[in-house]
């Protein structure tokens, strides 16, 4: 391959990369200030989703001059077909980053109550989901599909975890109903970081597909099932 | 500034109207490529650029071709001196029946140039210049025959390259290559445009992707649209293109 077509999809890599490096700071910072309810955190997080809609625009348009340009196929065609799921995937990560950023800048309390905290596990989640963006991006980096495969199983803990939040929150509400107002806020925070763990899912299949030319959507059983020798 | 300008150029073969109202700019140091169906005009406009069309009995030119904003054709132009600074590269390479190191050096020597060592560095020179110099370095004496396709190509391509040119033309320089000599002559076209003004005419619309800047669009004679490559292969701007680049034409 010509040397100049490499070069543009190094740096196409590198873009999703370095837009990978920024959801997840922006996913950490606001894990963060739910925790602490730290205002000045969320406001951060909110202001700098426009950083995350403008690479996504430019990323797509590189993808875009890439297929007109080059023509790329087999490895290379997967590679930017999967570059362009990943930043689609990567910018609604983004989005649910600034949603929770929005929780906390309209949270009705300055405290949350610790005890229903621990009991939905949401630090657990937001410790799995973060995981799970550091294990697609080193996957990313090294090219190694197995680091991708293992997103699936914590994508499953995540699921899990969300499953069990409705009819906690309901029975806490049950004992507590003055606390209506800052329970029912939290159920949206649980959805967003289990959609965020579907959409790093999601980048976790498209990297198995450039890799290893496999489809793995909507396809359980082959997620599961480990690779035969 | 631009380094070639078209102004309204009509030009005929005998009664035929080969190429009509042309008016392009070429920025300097740019790779510029033609495209379109076989017989609208590409290469003839090309050929415009250094007079190769002069060769041709019964054509004539309406309009100007300005090279470094200087008309080209008004009379009294040293057409030697015009195609010493405007190159061409040919479909098939055509090399000369001599040594490898003869086929550069002898643009020098037809133009005088008796120094030995000035023509030894220069034809390291150009031969490094078109990624050739690696392979053919301990065999200088050998016959250019001696070479493979590619590698003959990209010798005429150094032989151009031999007497300090500003502008290169090249009509298909690829077309009768493999793919992997193919990649190494527009991997030379790349880095070629950082000292030189390259215009190519391609069959190949990939290829015009590829390498190109801008890009030209002919068809019958007419130059339909000319923009940056990127646009081009993108979003063009006219009907006839876009059915064209994406092989919908005829």
């Amino acid at each position: 391959m010509v040397k100049f077509v490499e070069s543009e999809l190094e740096m196409l890599k590198k873009e999703i990369l370095d837009m990978c490096q920024l959801v997840s700071k922006q996913m950490e910072l606001a894990c963060d200030a739910i925790l602490t309810l730290n205002q000045e955190e969320a406001q951060l997080v909110i202001m700098r989703e426009k950083r995350v809609n403008a690479f996504e625009l430019k990323i797509d348009s590189d993808v875009e001059d890439i297929i007109a340009l080059y023509n790329p196929v087999a490895i290379d065609l997967r590679f930017v077909l999967a570059m362009l799921k990943i930043n689609t995937n990567l910018e609604r990560i983004g989005d649910f980053a600034e949603s929770m950023g929005r929780f906390v800048v309209n949270y009705p309390s300055d405290k949350l109550n610790d005890e229903l905290i621990k009991e939905l596990r949401l630090n657990e989640m937001m410790t799995e989901v973060q995981s799970m963006l550091f294990n697609v991006q080193d996957a990313l980096i090294k090219e190694k599909s197995d680091l991708a495969i293992c997103v699936f199983q914590q994508d499953n803990t995540v699921d899990e975890i969300d499953k069990a939040v409705l009819p906690i929150i309901a029975s806490h509400i049950e004992k507590h109903p003055e606390e209506l107002r800052t329970c029912l806020p939290l159920a949206n925070v649980f959805r967003k970081l289990e959609r965020s763990g579907d959409h790093i899912n999601n980048i976790a299949e498209e990297i198995i597909f450039y890799l290893d030319a496999k489809v793995l959507k909507h396809n359980k059983t082959a997620k599961m099932t480990p690779e035969e020798d | 500034m631009n380094k070639i300008e078209a102004i309204n150029v009509n030009f005929f073969y005998g009664e035929f109207h080969a190429l009509k109202d042309i008016n392009m700019q070429i920025e300097e140091r740019t790779v510029v490529a033609f495209i379109g169906p076989s017989g609208c005009g590409k290469s003839t406009f090309l050929r415009l650029f250094n007079r190769m069309n002069d060769l041709i009995p019964d054509t004539h030119l309406h309009g100007q071709i300005l090279i470094d904003e200087h008309d080209i054709y008004i009379k009294g132009v040293p057409v030697d001196e015009l195609r010493k600074n405007v190159g061409m590269v040919f479909q098939r390479p055509n090399p000369f029946p001599k040594s490898i190191f003869e086929n550069v050096a002898y643009g020098l020597r037809v133009n005088g140039v008796k120094d030995e060592s000035f023509i030894r560095q220069r034809v390291e020179e150009t031969l490094k210049g078109a990624a050739l110099w690696e392979e053919v370095k301990d065999k200088l004496k050998q016959s250019a025959f001696a070479l493979s396709g590619g590698q003959q190509q990209r010798l005429c391509i150094a032989r151009a390259m031999a007497i300090s040119p500003s502008i290169l033309l090249m009509d298909e320089p690829a077309s009768a290559l493999d793919p992997i000599s193919t990649a190494k002559v527009e991997e030379l076209i790349r880095q070629l445009k950082k000292d030189y003004t390259v215009i190519i005419v391609t069959h190949n619309m990939q290829q015009a992707a590829r390498v190109s800047d801008k890009t030209a669009y002919f068809y019958l004679g007419e130059m339909i649209e000319y923009g940056d490559t990127k646009r081009i292969f993108t979003n063009p701007e006219k009907e006839s293109t876009q059915k064209y680049i994406t092989g919908r034409f005829g």
